[in-house]
Formats: C-alpha cells, sequence, structure tokens
C-alpha cells in the first residue's frame, strides 16, 4: 500500500492548529500519508475539513504546529509545494467565461507545461468532456465541471492531489465514475487526500481519518475502523417507527438510539436481551416490532465516538 | 514575465468576450465628452425676468427693451404691482424682480435718485444670484447710454475686463480637461478593483493561489489592460474635444501624458487597496462611491478650491485628482510646461508611491 521508493510521506502534519478568532477550526491534530496512498477525511460539516485543504495548499499559515507536503515545509517551502500539488477546492473554482479547453490550456501554462505532454493522465477524464472542449465553462453540467476540474489541477502531473468534497452535489453514477478516475490515479502513483460527508465513500479509501470539531476521533483502514466498533449493534423497526423511537430512548438498557434509513439503530448497555425488548415494545402496543444484529458500518462508529466525546 | 504573458492573454479574453468593458470603451467617453459639457455648464442663461413698471418713463422703457433684447433674460411678465410678480415668483415662473419706482427717471435727473429693487429666487442659488448679477449689469449698461446719450461722460468704458487663456470664459473650456480625468477614475481605479474582486467571488483566486502564480504578476495582470484602456480612452476623449469643441491642448501632449501615467498609478493604488479589504463587488462598489463624491466635489471639478474653506482646502492636499486636474487645465488652457507645474507632478508621483505601497502592504496580509 505505501511505496518505500521515496523517503518522506506524501503529506506529514505533526499538532496541527488553526483558529479563526474564537473559533477553533483545528485542534492540534497530526496523521501521516503515504506515496501512493488514497487517504479520506471523513468528517460532517465544519468539523475543519476545508481549512487543512487550506493550510496544506499553503493559502493560509498555521497558528501551531507543522506540516510538510512532499517532504516539503507548508510555511518556509510554500513556493515549491505549489509547483507540484494539485488543488480541486470545494467550490467550483475555474472562470466560468473562459472555454473548456481554454481553462486546460491556462492552468496547465501557468505550471509551465503543455496540455498534451500530460495528456495520458487526464486522457480517462478528458475524453468525456472533450466533445464540449469549446462550451464556456459555465454552460457544463455539474459533474462535468467536477471532471474538468480534476483535468485542471491534474495537467502539471502533480505528486500529492488534493480533493475538497470533490463528489458533493454530484449525482451517484458520476460519483462512481469519479471514484473510479481516483483509483487509475493512485495507480499511476499520485498520493490523494480527498474530504467527504459521504460516509459510504470511505470505504473506497485506504486510509480514513474521522475528523470532527477540529479533531482527529481516529486514523485507520476502513474495515479497521468499522471492526473496532467493538460490540453489538441492533436495527429496531415497526410500524411507528416514530413512537418507537422515542420508547428505545426511554428503556434504561439502550444507552443510544438514532435513525439510521428505515431502521433506528440501538447501542445498548450489556445485558440487552433483544426478545425481551422486543416483546416489551409489544405489549405496550407497537405492532410488527423486530430488533436484530446489524453490522457497524463507519457512520455507526463516528456517531458512537461522537456520543463518547 | 512568461507567466504574466500567459494572465495577460487570458484577461484580454475575459475582457473582449464580456459584453460590457468593450463597449464601455467607446460608449463612456462619448458621454462625457457630448453630452457632460453641455449640461454641467455654469453659464446661466434664460432667466426669467419680470419688471415692475411704475414710472413709464423713457428710462424704464429703454431698460425694458434691452432685457428683451438680451440672450439671458427672458421677459415672462410686465405690470405695475409688484404683488403680481412675486405672486409668479412664487409659482416658480419667475426668477428675478426688476421694480422701477415712480418718479424714477425725475429723480435720476435731480441728482438723488429712487432706488430699484431687485427680487430674486434663491432656491436656485446659482440662477438667482447671477440672474440678479446681470441684471445690475445691464442697469447699469443702461444707465450709461443714457448718459451718454444726454452728452454726459461715457461711463460705460470705466472698465475692460479680459479673460487671459479662455477669453470668452467658456466654462466648456474648463470643465473639459477636468471630465477627462473623471474618464481614468473610473476605467483605471475602479474597473480592476471590481475584476479583482470578482475573482474572490468566483472563487478562482483560490484555485489561482494554489499554483506557482505570485500575487504582485497576477496583481500587474489584471492593471495592465485596464491601462491601455485608460490611455485608449483617454486620446479617444481629447480627439473628441477637439473635433467637437476645437479645444486642444496648448502645452504639450507628453506633460499630458506624464501627468495621467502617474495618476493612473495612483488610482490603481487605490483600487487594489480597497479591493484587499473587500470580499464582494458591493462592498468595493459603496467605497468606491464614497471617493468619487469627495473627488468630485472636492478637487476643483464643479467648485473652485480657492472658495472652500481653509480646512476643507487642506482636506483637499490629500486628493490625488486635485493636483491632475490642475495640471490639465493648466496645460490644456495656458500651455503650461512640466517644469512650471514641477510641485502638482512631484505630488502625484508622491501619491503613486504611497498608494501603491499601501496596495503591497495590504494583500500581505492576506495569507
Amino acid at each position: 500500500m505505501i511505496a518505500h521508493t521515496h523517503p518522506y510521506p506524501a503529506i506529514e502534519v505533526k499538532a496541527l492548529s488553526k483558529s479563526y478568532g474564537e473559533v477553533r477550526a483545528l485542534d492540534g491534530i497530526s496523521f501521516e500519508v503515504g506515496r501512493g496512498e488514497l487517504f479520506g477525511l471523513i468528517g460532517p460539516d465544519g468539523a475543519g475539513k476545508t481549512t487543512l485543504f487550506r493550510l496544506l495548499t499553503t493559502l493560509i499559515a498555521p497558528d501551531q504546529g507543522s506540516a510538510s507536503v512532499d517532504g516539503l515545509d507548508i510555511l518556509a517551502d510554500y513556493r515549491r509545494i505549489r509547483q507540484r500539488v494539485g488543488y480541486m477546492p470545494g467550490r467550483f473554482s475555474l472562470y466560468p467565461d473562459l472555454t473548456v479547453e481554454e481553462n486546460l490550456a491556462f492552468f496547465a501554462a501557468l505550471f509551465d507545461v503543455k496540455v498534451r505532454d500530460n495528456y495520458d493522465l487526464i486522457a480517462p477524464i478528458y475524453r468525456q468532456i472533450e466533445p464540449f472542449r469549446t462550451r464556456r465553462t459555465d454552460k457544463l453540467s455539474g459533474g462535468m465541471k467536477q471532471k474538468l476540474a480534476l483535468c485542471c489541477a491534474l495537467i502539471h502531473r502533480p505528486s500529492v492531489l488534493f480533493l475538497d468534497e470533490p463528489t458533493t452535489g454530484v449525482d451517484a453514477v458520476s460519483r462512481n465514475e469519479f471514484w473510479d478516475i481516483l483509483f487509475n490515479l493512485k495507480a499511476k502513483g499520485i498520493s490523494i487526500l480527498i474530504s467527504t460527508p459521504y460516509m459510504d465513500e470511505a470505504n473506497c479509501c485506504d486510509r480514513v481519518a474521522l475528523i470532527n470539531e477540529g479533531k482527529i476521533l481516529e486514523i485507520n483502514t476502513p474495515q479497521a475502523i468499522v471492526e473496532g466498533f467493538g460490540e453489538t449493534l441492533y436495527a429496531l423497526s415497526g410500524e411507528d417507527m416514530f413512537g418507537l423511537l422515542e420508547a428505545a430512548r426511554r428503556d434504561k438498557e439502550v444507552r443510544r438510539c438514532y435513525p439510521f434509513g428505515e431502521t433506528h439503530h440501538l447501542l445498548t448497555s450489556p445485558g440487552f436481551d433483544p426478545r425481551r425488548f422486543a416483546e416489551a415494545l409489544t405489549a405496550t402496543g407497537f405492532c410488527g416490532v423486530s430488533v436484530r444484529p446489524v453490522e457497524a458500518g463507519i457512520e455507526d462508529v463516528f456517531i458512537k465516538r461522537m456520543g463518547n466525546g | 514575465m512568461r507567466i504574466l504573458l500567459v494572465l495577460l492573454d487570458k484577461e484580454f479574453r475575459q475582457i473582449i468576450r464580456n459584453a460590457f468593458i468593450p463597449r464601455l470603451v467607446l460608449i463612456f467617453p462619448l458621454i462625457i465628452m457630448l453630452i457632460m459639457p453641455w449640461v454641467a455648464t455654469m453659464d446661466v442663461r434664460h432667466i426669467n425676468v419680470a419688471v415692475v413698471d411704475q414710472d413709464h418713463s423713457a428710462a424704464s422703457q429703454r431698460l425694458v427693451q434691452k432685457i428683451q433684447a438680451s440672450d439671458y433674460f427672458t421677459l415672462i411678465q410686465l405690470s405695475e404691482h409688484y404683488d403680481e410678480s412675486l405672486a409668479r415668483l412664487e409659482a416658480g415662473d419667475v426668477d428675478v424682480i426688476v421694480e422701477i419706482p415712480d418718479r424714477f427717471e425725475k429723480s435720476l435727473l435731480g441728482g438723488s435718485p429712487e432706488r430699484i429693487r431687485i427680487t430674486a429666487n434663491g432656491v436656485n442659488a446659482m440662477k438667482g444670484g447671477l440672474g440678479a448679477q446681470y441684471i445690475v449689469q445691464t442697469i447699469l449698461g443702461t444707465f450709461a447710454e443714457l448718459q451718454s446719450d444726454r452728452g454726459g461722460d461715457l461711463s460705460s468704458d470705466l472698465f475692460v475686463v479680459e479673460n487671459r487663456y479662455n477669453p470668452t470664459l467658456e466654462y466648456r473650456h474648463y470643465m473639459i480637461p477636468a471630465l477627462m480625468i473623471m474618464l481614468l477614475i473610473l476605467l483605471c481605479g475602479f474597473l480592476p478593483a471590481l475584476n479583482l474582486v470578482g475573482e474572490k467571488e468566483t472563487g478562482t483566486i483560490e484555485q489561482i493561489n494554489a499554483t506557482p502564480v505570485g500575487r504582485f504578476i497576477f496583481t500587474l495582470a489584471k492593471l495592465i489592460p485596464y491601462w491601455l484602456i485608460g490611455f485608449l480612452v483617454l486620446s479617444i476623449a481629447m480627439l473628441l474635444a477637439w473635433l467637437v469643441y476645437g479645444l486642444a491642448p496648448v502645452g504639450s501632449l507628453g506633460a499630458i501624458y506624464l501627468a495621467a501615467t502617474l495618476f493612473v498609478l495612483s488610482m490603481s493604488g487605490l483600487g487594489i487597496t480597497i479591493a484587499n479589504g473587500s470580499s464582494t463587488m458591493q462592498q468595493v462598489m459603496f467605497v468606491m462611491f464614497f471617493f468619487i463624491m469627495i473627488f468630485v466635489l472636492m478637487s476643483g471639478l464643479i467648485t473652485p478650491i480657492a472658495s472652500m474653506p481653509d480646512w476643507a482646502q487642506f482636506i483637499t492636499c490629500f486628493l490625488p485628482p486635485r493636483y491632475f486636474i490642475a495640471i490639465m487645465q493648466a496645460v490644456y488652457l495656458k500651455g503650461t510646461t512640466i517644469a512650471e507645474l514641477c510641485p502638482n507632478y512631484l505630488a502625484l508621483t508622491a501619491f503613486a508611491f504611497v498608494l501603491n505601497l499601501l496596495a503591497a502592504l495590504t494583500y500581505r496580509k492576506q495569507i
């Protein structure tokens, strides 16, 4: 998973902090992204993901701590970092009044490269938007904009790619295509740091960091994170879902109950018996009550960790 | 240098593709040079006059004829009662009332003349004030003629007034060089600032900042197109002034372009400083309107600086357009040389330096 041909990790973050006035956006976080690794930042809005991206792409300076990208310090060597990273901001940030090919040629020229020099890298993506190359960028659909933005971030063959919520607001098909593209790039040796609010996308990453309120809750492979859930999770369903939620929350043996898709997920105390619990609910007048164990997902881990603080 | 060319290529593509700016370059100087000099004039004509003639003498009739013949006055009413005329003045039909009292001519001959009463409507202070003044001149002229008819001395020739450099005292000739400055303030100070903030609004600046492009080069690439546009528009405006009003600079073009360069630099610096402190176009617009108001009203464009109170005159020392307007008017009308206007050029140089330094300082704080 981690290629050891380079002496430095792709990204190294040590006790990094950044505040905006009273708000502590990042609170002493540390992690490492290996060469050729696809590393995911998973967290809700306002967790500090974008702040981290802006720090690592040298757009802002940290208050405390240090970080390096490609072995280069984000403060001392920011100019050299800018030469070799690709950044796709969360908000679409290409020139709306330039055409597809003008945008691409412009960003290539800023890095002093020709589009055809690195065409092999972007070809699988660019081919899909090439039929619209003379169209103004503001006339593109959301999915096409994302693809163009990725092309522009890749055109100088960066060694590290920063993608800030690239799949937010993109339809399910385009999201899958997008992840296929990322696997391709990873295969070409590009290290990728990607953030997403979608927990299901976490499984596509080599490793993920769960981040909340500027702090990292856990860093591990998606599988290990799920395995680390460490208790049985129950799914509760029945006819009156809202009534069941309230009833379950009143039960002494239920530590936590939250809606999850079509069921409610239950975190329970030791000694919890699902059959007795279901019977008790039926006795109080609920119909079709079912309580069965389910496999925990990353979202469940997240909720559990957030609850524990 | 290579990056600058890449950025300039992008800027020009955007400007040409923009539906607004290429048209602005043509329409702006046309409107400012063809319409403004006619409407923004301080020459007061067609003052509505009512004459209350209680004398009915040769003298009073002569005065009425004079008023009727003049291009400056329109005789609205000739009555015998002051109250009637006052009613018309209150209604807004009349700007000035001239009341010639009974037995005025007789008393004039007798040596101790009755007084003529002039009543002016002060709501429009300019029209009322100038109207009353013109009437006084006309009356004095009429008296002089009457006296000379009777063989008296020709008192009307007591004064000879000559207006140097603007012989007919054309307000337009004083106005036009100053109007050109408005073009430069808007094109070279405000458009690049709006463009810079536009990149903040669309978020593109975030993408650019993550590339090796330096902020200085980036800002320079924003300014150069507008500098070129500014000089193009200034040249069009000067050509129009010559073609339409026959007004060509008496002094050298070099003196004008040197001053324009310094002025454009200081306006760009001001624009960038404002853009650095703003995050939306509205913010930039409001701050700039504030500066425009001050520049228009306090730089000697409309009212002469010498007639302002001392404290206001002191404030005008900090307004770059003040120096540029002084240079333009002097070079255009008097043909003054750069050497003679040295203090003004030095002031503009200082402003260019300080404002650009401020621009550089404010954007370093952004990281």
